[in-house]
């Protein structure tokens, strides 16, 4: 029942300050960043500072946009190689994590009421301790010299050691460990919601279990699927700290320029023209996200 | 049944493989951080020198202080932003610019934490421009985390929202309740326990935080994961073995207790609920 908000209600200062605090929070520290953001990438260096956009010396504004950032991203194919290397490590992880995350959620969702809980504390027990220890430790298990090829050597499984380290194998396997409870939680939220008497019909009606599952439990957790999906990938695209760690220098991810050029090179509008073109690659996977959340909450 | 108890075993042994998969790098961690060689990853014997080691560490120490301090700081004001964040979204439904705030307050939990810590920065800059100040150090860093935080506080809170009855509010009002009076005797206190694990999310988060802290923190002010990950990318170094168990046990900790707590308030509110219900049908 929607009720009409009458004129003097709508100006109510309650209503006006509920409103207007978080409004005046995210405007300034992240609508207002952005767009600052996307002015710098539009400048270019001169020497130590950044050019400034609008000219007063002739009395009035003369605003100068300069696009040899971008030019320069679109012409160097380093650049676009590293994008294209970012979103495919996104992708496999997120495919991995679905493959593992999917089953487990499922499993969890069947299983005993009173272990529920317990199940789900032992998957967000780990995502409360610290996300760099963790990284840190499966360095200590991978490198050559490494827990994992110790223990195989000392029982004499193999003579050498394995390299699993600085290329995509522990790239990969660090994502996917970081982003897999971002994956189950939503899935596990959606499936332990599902109505099983849908599946009791199915099964009334002759249907197998197999093609049950393909055809009433996955299309009904589409939701959990799409939100733990987005919820993998977006940040998966922009990761920073996993590649460093675990990556080499041979896994190439945009983060990781990002941050060089920035940190390194100094050059603060190459860094914002790569952010604003990063911005771009992950703004469709963000709608989506966004009226996934959006049906959620309406409880379609 | 045979294959009613096959698949019983495979989805037993999924689960379990994840669980070693997620566990089995902390345990290493912690096992190793008690290990007496320099190398780290080879067992020598037990000792406990690594943590003689930490106490000696002066880096590391300040590093603890300042994290801890920005992670008690940046939760409370993460949790006060959330908790406005969460009532102007969910209290009501219709205001211009609601789906600007909605998608402003969800961003930084998607967007990438370098594009965050880029962009906080630029704006931090461009304001000492004009004004001469912030100075990069604690503030601003406690700024970074601030934003992080709420974003992930206004969805504790939004959660709780949701599941609470409107209906007490509405009879808190029909008894003459102003509107800030139902926030205080009725909405507040129904809300602490979301307001507690806000508060420890957000503590975690910020706790946890590499990347904001490197672009936002100025020289002198290094956190502890700014220590620890420029110790990491060095090499393997026995001490952070150290101070992971240590992070971990307090952690740990922090959150079955927190867990108990939470199921002990929801068991006394359901209790509460049944005496007021026979209360009145006396």
């Amino acid at each position: 029942m929607a009720k009409k908000q009458s004129f003097f209600s709508d100006l109510s200062v309650g209503r006006q300050a509920v409103i207007g605090v978080p409004y005046f929070w995210f405007v300034l520290l992240a609508a207002i960043p952005l767009l600052i953001v996307l002015k710098i990438s539009l400048s270019e260096m001169e020497g130590t500072q950044v050019s400034s956009m609008i000219d007063w010396s002739n009395g009035w504004p003369k605003l100068t946009l300069n696009f040899s950032s971008y030019q320069f991203i679109v012409s160097d194919s380093l650049y676009i190689k590293t994008y294209l290397s970012s979103i495919k490590y996104a992708v496999i992880t997120t495919l991995l994590c679905l493959a593992i995350g999917y089953p487990f959620a499922y499993f969890m969702a069947r299983s005993p009421k009173h272990l529920q809980p317990t199940l789900l504390m032992l998957i967000m027990l780990p995502f409360w301790t610290s996300f760099l220890l963790r990284i840190y430790a499966w360095k200590t298990l991978l490198v050559n010299n490494g827990v994992i090829n110790n223990v195989l050597m000392s029982l004499h499984i193999i003579n050498t050691p394995i390299e699993m380290m600085n290329n995509s194998f522990s790239l990969l396997l660090g994502m996917v460990y970081s982003y897999l409870p971002f994956m189950i939680l939503p899935l596990y939220a959606n499936l332990s919601k599902m109505d099983l008497r849908y599946l009791e019909a199915a099964a009334d009606l002759g249907t197998s279990p197999f093609k049950a599952f393909w055809l009433i439990t996955v299309p009904l957790s589409k939701a959990g699927i799409i939100a733990g999906s987005m919820l993998v990938f977006i940040p998966a695209v922009g990761e920073y700290v996993i590649p460093e760690l675990l990556g080499g220098s041979s896994t190439l991810m945009i983060g990781r320029v990002l941050w060089d050029e920035f940190f390194n090179n100094l050059d603060w509008p190459m860094a914002s023209a790569v952010a604003v073109v990063m911005i771009l690659i992950i703004l469709l996977p963000m709608a989506i996200y966004n009226k996934s959340q959006a049906d959620l909450a309406e409880g379609k | 049944m045979s294959q009613a108890k096959n698949n019983k075993l495979f989805a037993k042994g999924w689960m379990i493989a994840v669980y070693v998969f997620l566990y089995l790098p902390i345990i290493t961690l912690v096992v190793f951080s008690f290990n007496d060689s320099k190398l780290v990853t080879v067992w020598s014997h037990a000792s406990m020198r690594w943590y003689a080691a930490l106490v000696e560490d002066s880096e590391l120490k300040s590093a603890v202080l300042l994290s801890l301090e920005i992670a008690g700081l940046s939760a409370l004001m993460s949790v006060f932003f959330g908790t406005f964040t969460a009532f102007a979204l969910n209290r009501y439904k219709r205001f211009h610019g609601r789906t600007l705030l909605n998608s402003m307050s969800s961003m930084p939990l998607v967007m990438p934490d370098v594009i965050v810590g880029l962009s906080l920065l630029l704006m931090i800059v461009s304001v000492q421009h004009w004004l001469g100040f912030p100075q990069k150090g604690l503030f601003t860093i406690l700024l970074g985390h601030a934003l992080l935080g709420t974003a992930y506080a206004a969805v504790v809170v939004t959660s709780r929202l949701r599941e609470m009855d409107s209906k007490l509010d509405e009879a808190a009002m029909d008894l003459g309740c102003k509107p800030l009076q139902v926030f205080t005797l009725i909405t507040f206190p129904l809300l602490v326990p979301a307001l507690v694990s806000a508060f420890l999310l957000t503590f975690t988060l910020s706790f946890d935080d590499v990347v904001l802290s490197s672009f936002l923190s100025g020289p002198g002010y290094s956190t502890m994961p700014m220590v620890i990950f420029s110790r990491a990318r060095l090499g393997l170094n026995p001490t952070i073995n150290a101070v992971a168990t240590v992070t971990i046990v307090v952690v740990t900790i922090a959150v079955i207790a927190s867990s108990f707590y939470t199921s002990h308030q929801e068991r006394k509110r359901k209790r509460e609920e049944a005496q007021a219900y026979s209360d009145t049908n006396k």
